[in-house]
């Protein structure tokens, strides 16, 4: 039995065999161990936050991630930036008959390895089976529990002019890692995918400072999808020094000759904080401890001009509008 | 970056900004870059910004997927919907609309239509699938053509008979001739294409300064190239001497790449071709020639497609030749949007029809 078969997803013995070499062995905990319908977890005083997201990523293995890290570094994050503290998950996993089964091992050994870094538990789980080109290897959903302590208020209603916009390290470096793992290129790239808990971050900067007005994970569409995100439809603009965004040398080096913006490209483990003008220095040295230390930077500010748009001042001394993506971003010819 | 940061100092800039300014008049001037990467580089780099405001910088037909008519794209997804075929193509090609969807909409599998970087991945392409046809849809201007025929004479040399081209690649000079011969032009300077140019050299512009009274100057990519072009540019206009003068000499030589030319010209011959917007244009495309057949896609496959005719109201045109602005046009904003463009000036993300749609509405 070295494959997915059809059978695996049946319900029956095989799927039985499956749920304990695979998932119940790396997932091990008390909740899972019971084998029933739901996990029946204890309640808390504080706010529940409840979020869920599907992973798809070719290829499955890529420089500094695979597919079962990315898919719990994605939930837990999106937990995490509304300041919350992930507790557990799901996992919905949908299979192409004719996977290897050391390939799943290595996914779920990942998304083990990675949820007990955060102190998660995999609680419950689903696992289906399809026919081979009905699905691409593998699809992993993934729904989150945290608990937000009664401080914490963030959301666009809370920021101001004058606030500052801070990011937590390199830019562009998963989406980066996913196309040089994917393409033939004739020259070797070292980048490595960011994707990562920003968890440990935040419970920091949330249990230092007051004045945090929204957070973001700026995954796909970018930087700039998610700055714009922020402006939609308000009554203030935000502006970017183009100078001060952090990009390395190779993604830069990558993006040039394909026509890629790295303000678009996809992130899986850098935060976006709008923060208080008066705290965003020592947010920015909280930020300096989690990563290398001249990655995080204060990028931009809040202002009551340009409103409902981000506009970027670029390094040659000009303003333009940096818009929100439209569509998949793709090689240009010129 | 090396070799770039130098073409982006913020203070060389600023220089040439103060150069501009000091010798601009207070004249409208309508400047036109024919390439799809000047257009690219303007809004990338917020050139707009560092120019007086009279400086009106049009966008023309040079992003030679935006110029791609209804009928290439048709015959593409005819293609594409047939179970031996496999099309290879720059990325940006998949968004441009046909009579009835793109390459991306119309419901094909993601195995029949591949994006590459080059043509020579289509060629390795049809070498690992010998089992398919792979049609590279040759799409480009004289920068890409010859790498195209390059890959052409690479199939023969290796023998691979399941690669063709479906040809589609067009030439400048006639497309910036269609344009000068419009009786309302009202172009002032051409900012004309540094990757075309480094193929064909100089020569090719030489009649829009001699016959058309229009000045010239040919562009490098960088900021500063398009800054110290629209100073040349004005330079000229002011001192009444159009001609054609070369920004982008670190790239482009007088006579061009002859051996890329010869390429060129060992595999495609001259044609008419029809320009999304802009219409047939005698002279202005290529073919490929006959003792080449084998590699040409219309040749090798029966192809039956009835494409809508270019939609009649229409202004791409005028508004490439700077006589009229997007609003000026029944179909923008209403039949013609970004999500469903009808002109290359709305197919073309940084086009003056999607621009003006999405900044000025």
């Amino acid at each position: 039995m070295d494959k997915i078969k059809i059978a695996h997803g049946s319900g029956g013995s095989y799927t039985h065999k499956l749920i304990d070499e695979v998932f119940g062995k790396y997932f091990d905990n008390n909740f899972l161990k019971r084998k029933e319908d739901s996990a029946v977890l204890p309640s808390s005083p504080e706010r529940l936050v409840y979020t869920t997201d599907t992973h798809v990523v070719k290829p499955l293995f890529f420089p500094g991630g695979d597919i079962g890290k990315l898919s719990v570094t994605g939930t837990l994050n999106d937990l995490a930036v509304m300041g919350a503290r992930p507790a557990w998950l799901s996992c919905g996993m949908v299979l192409e008959e004719g996977l290897k089964i050391s390939t799943l091992k290595s996914i779920a050994y990942s998304m083990a390895e990675t949820a007990a870094e955060q102190k998660v538990k995999i609680v419950t789980g689903d696992t289906k089976v399809v026919n081979q080109g009905v699905c691409d290897k593998i699809f992993i959903n993934t729904s989150g529990i945290g608990f937000l302590p009664e401080n914490i208020n963030t959301g666009v209603e809370n920021i101001e002019p004058g606030d500052k916009i801070l990011i937590s390290g390199y830019i562009g470096e998963h989406a980066a890692a996913i196309i040089t793992a994917r393409e033939k290129f004739n020259i070797s790239f070292d980048i490595k995918s960011d994707c990562a808990c920003l968890y440990p971050l935040i419970r920091e900067l949330t249990s230092e400072l007051d004045g945090i007005r929204i957070m973001r994970d700026p995954t796909r569409g970018g930087l700039a999808t998610t700055l714009n995100e922020f402006v939609g439809d308000q009554n203030f603009g935000i502006t970017v020094d183009e100078d001060q965004i952090p990009i390395r040398e190779e993604i830069k080096g990558l993006c040039e000759p394909l026509g890629f913006d790295p303000l678009y490209l996809a992130n899986e483990g850098r935060l976006i904080l709008i923060i208080k003008n008066e705290e965003a220095k020592e947010a920015l040295k909280i930020m300096q401890l989690y990563t290398e230390s001249n990655a995080p930077r204060i990028i931009g500010q809040v202002t009551d001009e340009y409103q409902g748009r981000v506009i970027l001042k670029t390094t040659i001394g000009s303003k333009r509008v940096l818009d929100m993506q439209s569509g998949e971003m793709l090689p240009r010819i010129c | 970056m090396k070799y770039i940061d130098e073409f982006r100092n913020a203070g060389l800039i600023k220089t040439i900004k103060n150069k501009i300014f000091s010798i601009y008049s207070e004249d409208k001037l309508n400047f036109m870059e024919v390439c799809g990467g000047h257009t690219h580089a303007i809004c990338k780099f917020g050139i707009r910004d560092l120019i007086p405001e009279g400086i009106n910088l049009i966008s023309g037909p040079g992003c030679p997927v935006c110029v791609t008519e209804n009928s290439y794209i048709d015959k593409a997804i005819d293609l594409a919907r047939r179970r031996e075929v496999i099309i290879a193509t720059f990325g940006d090609m998949v968004k441009v609309p046909g009579s009835q969807a793109s390459l991306e909409t119309s419901g094909l599998n993601s195995k029949s239509v591949r994006v590459c970087y080059s043509s020579m991945d289509a060629l390795e392409l049809a070498a690992e699938n010998q089992d398919h046809e792979v049609v590279f849809l040759g799409i480009g201007f004289e920068t890409t053509a010859p790498t195209i025929a390059a890959t052409i004479l690479a199939a023969k040399e290796r023998g691979i008979n399941n690669f063709s081209v479906l040809a589609g690649n067009k030439t400048m000079p006639a497309a910036m001739q269609s344009l000068l011969e419009a009786e309302d032009v009202s172009i002032d300077g051409f900012i004309c294409p540094g990757h075309v140019s480094t193929i064909t050299g100089t020569g090719i512009y030489d009649f829009i300064p001699e016959d058309y009274n229009v000045a010239c100057v040919v562009a490098g990519f960088e900021p500063i190239d398009i800054m110290e072009t629209i100073y040349l540019l004005i330079e000229q206009i002011k001192s009444d001497s159009p001609k054609v003068k070369n920004q982008y000499k670190r790239s482009v030589k007088p006579q061009g790449n002859t051996k890329a030319l010869k390429i060129l010209d060992e595999v495609f011959v001259g044609c008419d071709a029809i320009w999304r917007g802009l219409g047939n244009i005698p002279g202005s495309g290529l073919k490929i020639r006959k003792k080449y057949r084998m590699f040409d896609t219309e040749q090798k496959f029966d192809i039956q497609v009835s494409s809508s005719e270019r939609h009649q109201g229409c202004i791409c045109g005028a508004i490439m030749r700077g006589v009229k602005k997007p609003p000026e046009c029944q179909l923008f904003g209403t039949e013609c949007i970004p999500e469903s463009p009808i002109g290359p000036c709305m197919v073309s993300a940084e086009g003056a029809c999607a621009a003006y749609f999405k900044y000025k509405q």
